[in-house]
């Protein structure tokens, strides 16, 4: 944690927390291995890998359909890729040692070769 | 139920940022949960009981709910929940609030099956208006897989290990739902993640029951089980479909069976993925997993029985 503490006297009773959902700043997504890439060509907005994501990283648009992948959070559990019924997979596993400083469109191309 | 993609719209009252490990499903239960309750008409108030989510989701300076949570300690979820209950009833009825308020308690299995036993009694037999749900991780995950009366017989932990002497765990797993069943309450359900509609379903009629109900929900744990993070859905669906962990509903005492698997798979098929069963299958320990398997059969007919019988209260 990088920001300054709070002082005793700025801490409210009880430890109460006055900002619901504060923890989207905490970026989780440091701790990935391994990074979930999405084809939307293949995907059939089932919402299989929403539902079961459990780091609430599959990110949704205003009519409720699949719109990427928030690594900022992701874990890389690699549930969604367990998950997603079409065939072949519309999510796939890639090593983030492999994803390191290519463009989207190869991070695709690399995941979906294997 | 609506469709999933409607229900992707919603704002989720449980964040991003927590810090459960990965492929941890105590978040995707309460997401579901969370996610089926009707929040346009009610709001949410949560409690928690010491655990795994507890101390993930509520990191001070940090929290992942979006809806109001207290953690007070181990033990007393179900009473520190009572508590703000009775304070909303009161302030209902002096004409404070005109707010439509629903109660959840949450916990694992050590503060459910062990160390929140009485509380949970004690605010079920006052009928206090709310709903109980235990993610049932079978050991306390949280301080690194002790053995509680959630685990299973022949799992092997920290406290219950397996070796010369031991093959891990030598009792079978207590029945909570029928000790539950004892305070003759309106609505009791055992859900699973994996079958994410009959869990939404089953938390949606349980928040609408003008009384206590309960939710008891199998959350499998990567690390203390022993699997791959991706397989944790994968491990809820095999409990399932060997009927370790059969789905149903407790209705005013009649027994409702929600999934009938067509193919009753051996309990190997749940056991084989995960560590913590190893040792069963060395040589010389067959008569475990018979035994094993003798156990789960005998929940299972008797559940079956109970639905053909339709006694209720």
């Amino acid at each position: 944690m990088s920001e300054k503490l709070l002082n005793w006297d700025e801490i409210l009773i009880g430890g109460a927390i006055k900002d619901p959902g504060n923890s989207k700043s905490y970026e989780t997504g440091s701790w990935r291995v391994e990074r979930p890439v999405w084809n939307p060509e293949s995907c059939i907005q089932c919402m299989f890998c929403w539902v079961y994501c459990p780091d609430s990283s599959i990110l949704v648009d205003e009519n409720g359909k699949m719109a990427g992948i928030d690594y900022d959070h992701c874990k890389g559990c690699g549930i969604c890729v367990e998950q997603c019924p079409t065939k072949p997979k519309s999510l796939a596993m890639l090593l983030e040692a492999e994803a390191k400083g290519k463009s989207e469109e190869e991070i695709r191309k690399e995941a979906f070769s294997k | 139920m609506a469709l999933l993609n409607e229900l992707a719209k919603k704002k989720e009252g449980l964040v991003e940022g927590h810090r459960l490990c990965p492929g941890c499903t105590h978040s995707v239960i309460m997401r579901q949960v969370l996610a089926a309750a009707d929040t346009d008409k009610y709001d949410i108030v949560v409690a928690a009981a010491t655990g795994c989510f507890e101390v993930s989701s509520g990191l001070y300076p940090y929290t992942s709910w979006n809806i109001p949570w207290i953690h007070n300690a181990f033990e007393n979820a179900a009473s520190t929940i009572s508590g703000i209950e009775a304070m909303y009833r009161l302030w209902k009825k002096k004409g404070r609030t005109d707010k439509d308020i629903r109660f959840i308690a949450i916990a694992s299995d050590g503060g459910t099956y062990d160390i929140g036993l009485q509380a949970l009694s004690g605010a079920i037999e006052r009928g206090h208006q709310f709903l109980y749900i235990c993610n049932d991780n079978n050991a306390y995950q949280n301080t690194g897989n002790q053995r509680s009366s959630a685990t299973p017989f022949g799992a092997s932990t920290t406290t219950s290990p397996n070796g010369t002497v031991l093959q891990g765990k030598s009792q079978p797993k207590k029945d909570i739902m029928s000790v539950l069943e004892g305070h003759h309450m309106q609505y009791l359900a055992q859900a699973s993640p994996s079958n994410w509609r009959d869990l939404m379903d089953k938390a949606k009629t349980a928040l609408d029951v003008n009384g206590p109900t309960y939710m008891n929900v199998i959350e499998p744990c990567t690390t203390g089980w022993g699997f791959p993070s991706n397989k944790s859905i994968e491990i809820a669906q095999l409990a399932v479909d060997t009927c370790i962990w059969p789905l149903y509903e407790i209705i005013e005492g009649k027994v409702k069976i929600n999934y009938k698997p067509k193919n009753k798979l051996p309990v190997e098929e749940f056991l084989k993925p995960q560590k913590r069963f190893a040792h069963l299958f060395k040589k010389g320990n067959e008569h475990l997993i018979k035994e094993y398997q003798g156990q789960v059969d005998k929940h299972w007919e008797w559940l079956l029985a109970r639905e053909a019988s339709g006694i209720g209260y």
